[in-house]
């Protein structure tokens, strides 16, 4: 019944056939076409599923249809010389990648995994080590079309660089995990190639590595990205410690001087580009190792403490995929837990003062104890009025936190 | 003090409760008292509040608040009063919270880079206790001096800096709220990880229409090592203009890149803030390059010269000295001030467009103030292609008033239809509201709004400030009235009611 009805919104064209667990999948070609259908599911009722391309959170919610991206591709603006794109959000992230990089641009964005389509990596706000430098994948966003729950379709922000006309509700549509609705395309701020671009790595305890990150930050240095990780990370036997800089010669020459000086005795070695590329690429593709993925929030003086914690609760062994990011704060795990100890980790967590995100991660978990949750007091009521205010019948399938 | 003889359209059990809350001596109900804050840096608008009060911290906040909720009075937020929108005024019927005795810098953790401070906190105050760890907070309005920190999250400030480092939004980690009807929550971490939906992203900028932020955890900035300021001149503005998109396409991200237009430039060099800029030129840039070292500063100046060279520029000046510096950003800084020799009012401008387009939109402006009779001065943020074409007026002349007014009307349709917006750093407060629907069609202003009231059900916080609400389409599911369906036999819609339903967290 509801393929057919399904059908008269969005042509055969739209309608791809049904997924494993049998429920009709509808791709729209337009925004138009995409706030049509979340209209008509808002007006009958019907639970929706949002896809992108499948390869990070996994196409598990119960619904009574899926929304695929997949049909809203292309870079449909790109102007090198203001460094802007707009880019629609089914659209491959390498895909838009190499379209801007052959502008001579460059998107100043690194997110985990891969095959990634760019609205899954907007909508859930997958920085990666590059947010050390450049501020996080928010920073880079000027604006955003949103198919919302209510079937409207709302365009903010611009494609200038400066704006604070009416509400950031690009700022809240950016990790909301649809939420709110489909984001259907992104104007993003481009950045020019950096003529140099230089990434250097050493090996050590995951503590001594840790206290030699923030010897850099102490000597007044912020590289482009600054990463300590886990020996599955790189597939060695210790942890390391990640350095990229980049900028022109002069200043990538002071940063690596400075950077030396500043963790020795640790010697850095350079790799060279290809090393460098292959080396940054596994580390972020391996971010879907285990069937979770989450990210804690800590001051650069506490990842000890966040560390320790993780182990305690979900790393026994020491032995699953973690990235910190130094400067920012932030860990980013990859494994397998029960829901009750990831629930019981970010209880621990929140007692000191550290947000726990569930990236990524099957249905029996997320739906358990949601993408966010220990919220403080008020947030959870202003969260879900804002769903209301996008979605006033609740159609979105997304397990936001395990409020209710 | 309360005077019992002023007219009051607050009624006075509020007023009373305000009292018991902040003591009378911090209430102020004359009309003497209330002229005081009858406007902000933008002349063209004037309302005095119905009372003003002035808490001592956080708890007296809230108590305010929680009077003002009980006797359903609106309120605005309102930090040294130095916006130019007219978002922190208030009307006879509604109380003016100010927040400059809320000035404690909480903590300063140099390790985390960061800082914990009162909203009446000046910014320039907190980059001076900031400077022995070798930090600054970076975003520096041209106000900077008076400025508060609450002040720059309600507007989302924006500065010359802002170009490399990034707005106010970009350095908020953390935000102790104190909601509309008195609750106090916290938004954000103390690392700036959000927790849940970024909801530090949703209320910076939006106009204390969400609450008042009662305690701000920003992010600090290392200090550069070295820094360069160019000065080069050029004979027309649109190779000024090209010189802008040729820098920021190299690759280099100047710390500032700044331009002012000839008339701008006169008016600096006649006044006490004269920089030494050449007066016979069409436009000067100033440029400033900074980083961690002198070498690595040495070279992109170098470079940077080099592309306005041969982008036209008539003689480029590069100053490395401190004292030299700050003459030549002296200029720059206090262009407002030098204005007032033009004439007794000013109605600064904000708009961005796209950086390329500045050489036309440059030129159509000059043209508009030709065409409405008005000397239009540009001094702005090349760099970010933020523009604040600047009108000098005699605010006393009703005819000269409502000219400014349709001037200003018109470059802001011409820097929307050229894609850009109507305000870059300024905000919309009071005098852009009704140019919102240039930019946002109905249904997304209308979502503004159900927004607006999941913080403020009552739409009592800065009430009449940002939405036009005339505007607002009204939400088309969860709303009482009939909705729209479809009828699939003809693929048409049709309209039925709907019964709303809570939101699914499934």
């Amino acid at each position: 019944m509801i393929d057919k009805q399904l059908r008269v919104l969005v042509g055969e064209r739209g309608l791809l056939g049904a997924d494993a667990s049998g429920i009709p999948r509808v791709a729209p070609h337009t925004d138009e076409e995409c706030a049509l259908v979340l209209s008509a599911a808002s007006s009958e009722g019907w639970h929706v599923r949002i896809e992108g391309s499948g390869t990070w959170i996994p196409s598990d919610a119960p619904a009574d249809f899926a929304l695929t991206t997949r049909n809203l591709r292309g870079v449909t603006d790109l102007n090198p010389a203001d460094l802007v794109a707009t880019v629609r959000a089914g659209t491959g992230w390498a895909n838009l990648r190499s379209t801007v990089l052959d502008q001579g641009a460059w998107v100043v964005a690194d997110p985990p995994g891969s095959g990634r389509s760019v609205g899954s990596i907007v909508a859930t706000a997958s920085s990666g080590p590059l947010r050390t430098g450049f501020g996080t994948l928010r920073d880079q966003m000027l604006g955003l079309t949103l198919a919302t729950g209510n079937g409207e379709i709302v365009r903010v922000g611009g494609r200038v660089v400066k704006n604070v006309a009416g509400y950031d509700i690009t700022k809240l549509a950016v990790g909301s995990f649809g939420a709110f609705g489909v984001i259907t395309s992104v104007n993003l701020r481009l950045r020019a190639v950096p003529r140099v671009d230089a990434t250097m790595l050493a090996y050590g305890e995951r503590d001594g590595l840790l206290r030699a990150a923030r010897s850099i930050l102490e000597a007044g240095t912020t590289p482009a990205a600054l990463e300590v990780v886990s020996p599955l990370a790189t597939g060695q036997s210790r942890w390391a410690v990640i350095i990229r800089l980049l900028g022109s010669d002069a200043a990538v020459n002071a940063d690596r001087l400075t950077i030396a000086s500043a963790v020795a005795p640790i010697a850095l070695k350079e790799l060279d580009t290809s090393e460098a590329a292959q080396l940054w690429q596994t580390l972020l593709t391996k971010a879907t190792t285990g069937e979770t993925t989450l990210r804690l929030g800590a001051l650069p003086t506490a990842l000890e403490t966040a560390l320790d914690t993780l182990a305690h609760h979900v790393d026994e062994a020491c032995d699953d995929w973690i990235m910190v990011s130094v400067p920012a704060g932030v860990v980013r795990w990859s494994g397998a837990a029960p829901p009750n100890r990831l629930r019981l980790l970010r209880g621990v967590c929140a007692q000191h003062e550290m947000p726990m995100t569930i990236e990524r991660a099957p249905w029996h978990i997320r739906s358990t104890i949601g993408h966010f949750g220990a919220y403080r007091e008020s947030v959870g009521r202003i969260i879900a009025s804002l769903r209301r205010s996008f979605d006033g019948r609740g159609i979105l399938v997304v397990p936001l936190s395990d409020e209710s | 003090m309360v005077d019992p003889q002023s007219e009051m359209t607050i009624p006075p059990a509020a007023i009373d409760a305000l009292c018991s809350v902040v003591g009378d001596q911090w209430v102020r109900t004359s009309a003497a008292a209330l002229e005081t804050y009858a406007s902000d840096g933008l002349p063209t608008h004037h309302s005095c509040p119905g009372a003003v009060v002035i808490p001592e911290n956080a708890a007296q906040v809230v108590g305010v608040l929680r009077a003002l909720e009980q006797h359903a009075v609106p309120f605005v937020a309102r930090g040294a009063g130095t916006g130019l929108s007219g978002g922190a005024l208030a009307s006879e019927g509604a109380v003016l919270v100010a927040l400059t005795r809320l000035t404690h810098i909480c903590e300063i953790d140099p390790m985390n880079r960061r800082a914990v401070v009162e909203p009446g906190v000046i910014n320039a105050q907190l980059s001076a206790a900031t400077e022995p760890f070798g930090l600054h907070y970076a975003p520096d309005p041209s106000s900077q001096s008076v400025c508060t920190l609450g002040g720059n999250v309600a507007e989302n400030a924006g500065g010359p800096h802002c170009l490399k480092y990034g707005v106010t939004g970009n350095h908020i980690l953390e935000l102790e709220v104190a909601l509309p009807n008195g609750e106090l929550t916290t938004l954000g971490s103390p690392g700036g990880e959000p927790w849940g939906p970024d909801l530090v992203g949703l209320f910076v900028g939006s106009e204390g229409m969400f609450g008042i932020a009662t305690r701000i955890t920003v992010k600090l900035t290392p200090l550069p090592r070295a820094v360069r300021t160019l000065l080069a001149d050029f004979s027309s503005l649109r190779t000024a203009g090209e010189a802008v998109t040729a820098i920021i396409s190299s690759g280099i991200v100047p710390a500032a890149l700044e331009m002012m237009d000839q008339k701008c430039v006169t008016a600096v060099e006649a006044s006490i803030y004269r920089a030494g800029y050449p007066t016979d030129v069409s436009a000067v840039l100033i440029v400033e390059v900074d980083g961690t070292t002198e070498a690595a500063v040495a070279e992109e100046t170098g470079q940077i010269a080099s592309i306005l060279q041969s982008s036209g520029a008539r003689s480029v000046t590069t100053a490395s000295d401190p004292k030299q510096r700050a003459r030549l950003w002296q200029g720059r800084k206090k262009a407002f001030g030098a204005m007032g020799r033009i004439d007794s009012d000013l109605s600064v401008q904000d708009a961005v467009v796209p950086r390329t387009l500045l050489p036309d939109i440059l030129e159509q402006i000059s043209r508009i103030g030709i065409d409405y009779g008005l000397s239009v001065c540009n001094v702005f943020h090349a760099g970010d292609g933020n523009l604040h074409p600047n009108i000098a007026f005699n605010g006393k002349d009703p005819v000269m008033r409502k000219r400014v007014e349709r001037a200003s009307n018109a470059i802001m349709h011409l820097c929307v239809e050229g894609g850009g917006t109507i305000t870059g750093e300024h905000g919309v407060g009071l005098d852009k509201r009704n140019l919102m629907p240039l930019i946002f069609d109905p249904d997304t202003l209308g979502l503004m709004r159900r927004i607006r009231r999941a913080f403020d059900p009552d739409e009592r916080a800065n009430p009449g400030k940002v939405l036009p609400t005339h505007s607002c389409r009204k939400q088309r599911m969860g709303s009482p009235q009939p909705q729209e369906r479809f009828d699939y036999g003809s693929g048409t819609r049709r309209t039925a009611q709907l019964a709303p339903q809570p939101p699914a967290e499934r």
